[in-house]
């Protein structure tokens, strides 16, 4: 916030500066012309690669069908003749690749972890196999194509072409300078905060609104651009488009460079590469060692993974991070735990009035219908035989606080992730407003104004408080799916107001900057409730929200969430009975799955039904826990 | 259109192939299923198996105690890796994994090249399996029909072991809630040890019975890895069934598709992969969400 321009400009400079100077001094220690362009062709390949894994964590391990496809695209046109310039067929290398990419993604993207992994390498097998026979009249097949032209400045007489050593070194050097540049804007725009959640924690995304299948497929579309101008270049450079660019071995090498280098660094791609390519260029020459390379390199990779991950760059980072930042993380973890000690004493300040900046979406039902907020019409779902929730209807009245009881296992959670769409109903539906919420999806409901916190906190562990609210206010601001790749993620003035309000609310202010692994309990908590509110719903889910806090903790959240209900429609479920008698005015009651009982909080308070369900109809016992305690809430008026 | 008997030999290629494929896949499965890891150093170790087969047969001269002692050796790999680096991964992300077992995919691979350098070795078809046999309506190699019957018994004994042991139904029952397994008080750890040894010696198995037929190469198994992870994708992630059914339809999809056109045998294959990722993303024989 306070950094100048300059200081937010250092690895940009400092890149300029090491690719300025890398030809005049490094040379020396073995590292060729020849060498340092093919490690900055790698290095512009593995940006893309390192946006799709480092920041969205996505391992895909067949990066080398876009690369083979930008080149094999580009050098087809060129030596053929359909195409006069080099530059353009970069251009339509690259978008080729995209394309593929696109169409790649729409498969994979649905997958996660194994099975994404499994899928990308199958699909780049498939590139191979295309390339090597099915397209080889064009490709040239296992001979690749050979006379690929470099590019040329100028025209007639004063044409500069742009030969192999030095000439091609300005021109690599410059391009990744550029992607680099690109792909850092990328990393703070708004897409790229959402990238790194998606990597934190997949489901809460796609909770608060974002589309989380869009974004990772722009994220792997993105890396096939990358992969695509690399491969493009790579032809020219070589003057020759060899087939291996499609190999399993060129998707292989991109994952060992970049984890060697440091994932989700940016530059980690390229000082993995030309590690790779000094010790390939150097070690084979030493007697002895030559066939061995590969060995150490591979051993010292499973040291890598199996020890620190983060790669050489990434190492260096995050040394000079926790220097910079040892004070500030220590007052931090300090903080948490006076926190955690002293038990009773903090009490939360909340404000008299939650008034968050960013409007609600609209609510277009029909009029007859604009009283109930939320409608649950015979709502099922069975697994196997089990009947979690079976034929549930209930009205949540707008405006209200409405909570829903129940004993364990009488299927509140699973309700509550049918109201929210999480999960689609065997039988029955939802209705937000009059409309039809049931079969959109977590996302779209979200966005329609149905926001819930979980009774697990399900944060990002790795933002910061902020961060974790404006991932939030992100998904009200901008929709299901923006592609504003060149926007700064803190560039929107009415999300940056939604965020402050939010940390005023819960108190979370001074805790703004600490990354939210580091937060007390409590305060996790607060976090949980307050990511959902950040959204600016209509309704709101709580799902047990006051789970595990201490007495004067619980007692500042039941304030809170009555402040909050003053302007938004309030479901909560809670064991908590004390609480849920306090706060709501209509109560539903589950058990077993069937709906037992359903009104005003008085007449549910007296219902012999609910009073069963809960303390069974045997003798007396002995006056202690649980039993007594609901006993208590369910006899004293509020 | 090609010949019947074109096509009827290339069926029993794909048949060859395919349940070659699925022991391969087998392994994999298994370890995915149980363990949650899916090995990428699996198309290494079917390179080590077919080099276990070169070795124990310029020893001892005998088909069959060369295949006993690669299991032996196989089985102490598996048993190795799994104490030395995959067992600290059990509960490291997917991506760590992955990660981990391609770099020992790496370090086999470049270790074959460094021990029997690049070039190719052979192994000789076992004298009881040289020649060619005649099948009425056509002349096949002996060896390969063998393959397919040696490979059939393989898979019959490890369904023997995951259906009718008390081992396989922790195994079994591993699969669909490894957690759950745990808090039964059944040792997982050595369960997880077994299975993971299990698997090594299955991809091992079908790289020494394969070494006959083709030339040994450090790189040879990449492309079986590839195909046995499409093969676990058309059967559903961590199903042996699907393991098995997958693995034949592969092989014969591959093989019919040459007598056509080699060129697009392999993208047939692909092609299958994506259409059954889009008709049914869990497999023919898996359930949705459970990988």
């Amino acid at each position: 916030m306070t950094r100048g321009p300059l200081r937010a400009l250092l690895p940009e400079l400092a890149l300029f500066f090491v690719l300025l100077a890398a030809p005049i001094l490094l040379p020396p220690l073995g590292f060729s012309h020849d060498l340092l362009s093919r490690a900055l062709n790698w290095a512009l390949f593995g940006l893309g690669f390192d946006i799709l894994f480092g920041l969205a964590g996505l391992l895909s391990f067949g990066q080398a069908a876009f690369y083979g496809a930008g080149g094999f695209v580009a050098a087809y046109l060129l030596v053929s003749g359909t195409i006069q310039s080099v530059w353009l067929a970069f251009l339509i290398g690259t978008l080729a690749a995209g394309l593929f990419g696109i169409a790649v993604g729409w498969l994979a993207v649905r997958r996660i972890g194994i099975y994404f992994a499994m899928i990308t390498l199958a699909f780049g097998q498939m590139a191979y196999f295309i390339q090597n026979s099915s397209l080889s009249d064009y490709t040239g097949g296992e001979n690749g194509i050979a006379g690929v032209p470099v590019p040329v400045i100028g025209f007639g007489d004063g044409a500069f072409r742009i030969t192999a050593g030095l000439p091609m070194y300005a021109l690599l050097a410059a391009t990744f300078f550029f992607g680099f540049v690109l792909a850092r804007r990328i990393v703070r725009s708004p897409v790229g905060l959402i990238l790194k959640a998606i990597k934190e924690n997949t489901p809460r995304v796609a909770m608060l609104g974002h589309d989380v299948p869009a974004y990772k497929l722009a994220a792997f579309t993105i890396a096939a651009l990358y992969a695509g101008l690399a491969g493009a270049m790579l032809g020219s450079f070589q003057s020759y488009m060899p087939p291996d660019a499609f190999a399993l071995e060129t998707s292989g090498q991109l994952v060992v460079q970049t984890i060697v280098g440091g994932v989700g660094t940016l530059v980690g791609p390229l000082v993995g590469a030309a590690l790779w390519l000094w010790l390939r260029d150097n070690l084979q020459l030493v007697p002895g060692l030559g066939p061995l390379w590969k060995l150490i390199l591979g051993i010292a990779f499973i040291g890598l993974v199996m020890g620190l991950r983060r790669g050489i760059c990434g190492e260096i980072l995050h040394r000079w991070e926790r220097r910079r930042d040892a004070a500030l993380l220590r007052a931090a973890e300090a903080r948490t735990e006076v926190i955690e000690a002293a038990t009773g004493a903090v009490t939360p300040e909340v404000p008299a009035e939650v008034a968050l900046p960013m409007p609600r979406p609209a609510i277009d039902g029909r009029a007859s219908h604009a009283e109930i907020a939320l409608e649950a019409q015979d709502l099922a779902r069975h697994y196997g035989g089990l009947k979690a929730v079976d034929g549930v209807s209930f009205r949540v009245r707008r405006g209200s606080i409405h909570a829903v009881i129940g004993p364990n296992g009488a299927g509140k959670s699973t309700l509550f992730k049918m109201l929210s769409d999480e999960v689609s109903p065997s039988a029955g539906s939802v209705l937000l407003f009059g409309e039809r919420l049931t079969g959109a999806g977590g996302a779209r409901a979200a966005q329609l104004g149905v926001a819930k916190s979980n009774q697990l906190n399900q944060l990002f562990l790795n933002l910061t408080v902020r961060e974790n609210l404006r991932v939030a206010a992100l998904a009200r601001a901008r929709g299901r799916f923006r592609l504003d790749l060149l926007a700064p993620s803190v560039g929107r003035a009415e999300v940056e107001d939604q965020v402050e309000t939010m940390l005023a609310i819960l108190d979370l202010g001074p805790r703004a900057e600490t990354r939210a692994s580091i937060l007390a309990y409590g305060e996790k908590r607060r976090l949980e409730i307050g990511m959902a509110l950040a959204t600016s719903p209509n309704v709101l889910l709580l799902d047990e929200p006051l789970a595990g806090m201490s007495p004067s903790e619980r007692v500042a959240t039941c304030a809170l969430i009555r402040r909050i209900g003053r302007s938004c429609t309030i479901l909560i479920v809670e064991h908590d009975l004390d609480a849920v008698f306090d706060l709501a005015e209509q109560v539903t009651v589950l058990s077993d799955g069937h709906l037992l009982a359903d009104g005003p909080a008085e007449d549910v308070r007296r219902d012999p039904a609910v009073r069963k369900a809960y303390l069974g109809t045997g003798p007396e016992e002995d006056g202690t826990g649980e039993s007594t305690r609901i006993r208590g809430a369910m006899n004293e008026p509020a | 259109m090609p010949s019947t008997a074109v096509l009827l030999s290339q069926a029993f290629n794909g048949l060859a192939l395919g349940s070659l494929l699925a022991l391969v896949s087998s392994g994999l499965t298994i370890i995915l299923g149980t363990l949650g890891v899916l090995n990428f150093a699996h198309g290494a170790l079917f390179a080590v198996g077919a080099y276990t087969a070169f070795v124990m047969m310029q020893a001892t001269h005998s088909f069959v105690l060369a295949m006993l002692g690669g299991c032996a050796i196989m089985l102490i790999i598996g048993f190795t890796m799994e104490r030395l680096v995959i067992r600290h991964f059990y509960a490291r992300p997917d991506e760590d994994q992955i990660l981990v077992t391609y770099g020992i995919g790496i370090v086999l691979v470049e270790g074959l090249r460094a021990g029997f350098g690049g070039n190719s070795q052979r192994v000789p078809v076992p004298s009881w399996g040289t020649g060619a046999t005649k099948l009425g309506f056509m002349v096949y190699p002996t060896y390969r029909l063998q393959l397919i019957g040696i490979v059939a018994a393989l898979l019959v004994g490890l369904y023997l072991v995951l259906y009718r042991t008390s081992v396989g139904l922790v195994v079994r029952a591993g699969i669909e809630n490894a957690g759950m397994v745990g808090i039964l008080g059944i040792d997982v750890r050595r369960t997880f040890l077994l299975v993971f040894a299990v698997g090594i010696v299955a991809v091992g198995l079908a790289g020494m019975l394969y070494a006959p037929v083709v030339a040994v190469t450090p790189d040879m198994g990449a492309s079986f890895m590839v195909q046995s992870f499409v093969v676990i994708v058309l059967g559903g992630l961590g199903s042996f069934p699907g393991a098995i059914v997958g693995g034949l339809i592969a092989g014969e999809i591959i093989s019919l598709t040459s007598a056509f056109d080699s060129a697009y045998s392999e993208v047939m294959l692909y092609g299958l992969m994506a259409l059954v990722l889009v008709a049914r993303p869990q497999g023919l024989f898996g359930t949705e969400g459970r990988v």
